[in-house]
């Protein structure tokens, strides 16, 4: 089988197939789609988080050895290695840190219409400590690292205790002051 | 510690998809790297596979299904795997299994084959993130980068421009590469930033491509490698280190944890100024701006200085200090694992001279190589010294 490619030192060949010589059956293949599924237990620190979301509050954590407040919230301190020590609640607002602007979606099929997506710093938290999420009402040229922005929530009755419970975040109106 | 050293590498050609199994291509590999160290299945006393997410592949704990490819049947055979950091940590176990002084002679596979996965091996890449706050917003993995990127980009004033260098000089570099799947002798900054938006600020030419692949590298302890070479490339410092899984909690301007296993690798490298005491280096270019962001974690240049010296010329070919003189995976393909074949055999193959069209003109004795994985946390480095 093995035959080198010219010059030294050792490169092996190889045969290039396409996905047309597959569909076309020009090569020989198996197939297989696995079915299975999966739940999850949420823990101590995404249960009382998700269920802080559901009731329309963001819930961190004190760290009072490291004087960080965690968001995502965390049972222990994954650096001075201890329990942490405190739920708190925070506000709804925050900073972008970063951002994208996405024309794949998660199969990395193209869409029309981009999916704006970044990681928010949450007020009240310790900096750079917040979550990814979606921002909406603002458009591809708006939207900016630094920008202040806030929770837009599902209706209390829609909410599921799940981090989609905020649709999205929206500029902060009245300003970019913290 | 036992001194270490490199005795012959292997790699097949990289493509969106080859005909060949997992089996079959680390077979190919592995023969190319016995062949150049003149040495045979029996001399090979342990075997290291290095293989990212069985996802990709389809077959769960495929180190076992690829074993009697790597030569592994009927010896001490181990998988080892940190995502896209695989590329450089398996031949860092390579390297321990010998400096241990366990083994005389350890061989290093490294395969990967994402053409198995459809629609798209990004389908797999959903499977990774964290299942509570991450997946219900269907994230796609390009995300990350993205937002990493633009980070990186607005925190040194970086212009697009000068971040497509990379991908331009990577893709001309791997025009060089007889296992290239994207070289590109013509390729320019406009082609690059006309290329597909696919969630900005990476567009279609910053990335590098999914692809199928194998390589192989042979480590040999010092009180044997006489009889094989008189010239021996040898290991001179490994490091690797990983940063919290809480990546929304970290700064993503500046990868603190390459710059944490560098100094790990230097340290042991006798490496006090690696400005002047590195010739060149393979950092992990996935995509165009992780080779600048990689420089700079490997403390080869200033924070936000990389772009800088790479529109200088500094990191071409026959620059001062020339940066994936392979062709990266940007032009060579990005099959993970097997990416040891740019990262490790590259330096490698530099060093012993027996680099063909992309020997670096200025007769380097020092390399560093460098991959990074899992979410955006783990880096992996060796240094390589001509003997
Ligand atoms: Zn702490």
């Amino acid at each position: 089988m093995a035959e080198k490619i010219e010059g030294s030192p050792g490169y092996a060949p190889g045969t290039r197939v396409s996905t047309k010589d597959i569909v076309e059956n020009k090569i020989t293949y198996t197939w297989w789609e696995p079915e299975v599924q999966y739940s999850w237990s949420l823990g101590q620190a995404m249960s009382k988080f998700l269920t802080g979301l559901k009731k329309g509050k963001i819930l961190g954590r004190t760290c009072i050895k490291c004087d960080r407040v965690l968001v995502p919230p965390r049972m222990f301190c994954e650096y001075c290695y201890g329990p942490t020590d405190a739920w708190i609640e925070l506000k709804d607002t925050g900073t972008i840190e970063t951002y994208s602007i996405s024309y794949l979606d998660s199969d990395a099929r193209r869409i029309k219409k981009p999916i704006l997506i970044g990681v928010i710093s949450i007020d009240g938290a310790s900096p750079q400590h917040g979550f990814m999420h979606y921002f909406g009402e603002m458009s591809e040229k708006d939207i900016h690292i630094g920008m202040r922005v806030k929770a837009v929530w599902k209706s209390p009755k829609d909410r599921e205790g799940a981090i989609t419970d905020i649709k999205y975040f929206k500029p902060l109106e009245g300003g970019e002051k913290k | 510690m036992n001194d270490v050293a490199i005795i012959g590498g292997g790699m097949t050609v990289f493509q969106r998809r080859l005909k060949e199994t997992g089996k079959e291509l680390s077979y190919l590999a592995t023969k190319m790297a016995l062949e150049e160290a003149g040495i045979t299945k029996k001399d090979i006393d342990m075997v290291v596979m290095g293989s990212a997410p069985d996802a990709f592949d389809g077959i769960h704990q495929k180190g076992e299904n690829l074993l009697d490819g790597a030569a592994g049947a009927g010896k001490p055979y181990v998988r080892v795997f940190n995502g896209g950091g695989t590329g450089v940590f398996a031949p860092i176990a390579g390297w321990w299994h010998v400096a241990s002084g366990v083994a005389d002679i350890a061989l290093v596979v490294c395969e990967e084959k994402m053409g198995n996965c459809y629609p798209h091996p990004q389908t797999a890449f959903r499977h990774i993130w964290d299942p509570i706050l991450d997946r219900p917003l269907s994230p796609n993995l390009v995300w990350l980068f993205a937002m990493e990127m633009n980070r990186y980009m607005t925190k040194y004033n970086i212009k697009k421009e000068d971040i497509a260098r990379v991908a331009v000089k990577n893709k001309r570099n791997a025009v060089g590469h007889p296992c290239a799947q994207l070289p590109d002798e013509n390729i320019t900054i406009e082609d690059v930033l006309n290329s597909e938006m696919m969630a900005w600020p990476v567009q279609r030419l910053d990335i590098s491509p999914p692809s199928d692949g194998a390589s192989a590298l042979i480590f040999c302890s010092k009180d044997k490698v006489r009889q094989f070479t008189d010239d021996p490339v040898w290991v001179d410092g490994v490091g690797w280190n990983i940063d919290s899984t809480m990546w929304t909690n970290r700064d993503l301007s500046f990868p603190r944890y390459v710059a944490n296993a560098a100094r790990m690798a230097y340290k042991m490298a006798g490496i006090h100024n690696p400005r002047k005491e590195i010739d060149f280096a393979e950092p992990y270019d996935p995509f165009d701006y992780k080779e600048l962001h990689h420089m700079e974690g490997l403390l080869l240049c200033n924070k936000g200085e990389a772009p800088i010296l790479t529109r200088e010329g500094v990191t071409e070919r026959d620059g001062n200090m020339p940066m994936c003189p392979s062709g990266g995976l940007l032009g060579v393909g990005n099959p993970i694992a097997a990416t040891m074949g740019q990262k490790i055999c590259e330096l490698y193959w530099q060093l012993a001279g027996k680099a063909g069209k992309r020997q670096i003109p200025t007769d380097p004795m020092v390399g560093v190589g460098q991959a990074w994985g899992d979410i955006m946390q783990m880096a992996t480095v060796a240094v390589l010294r001509r003997g």
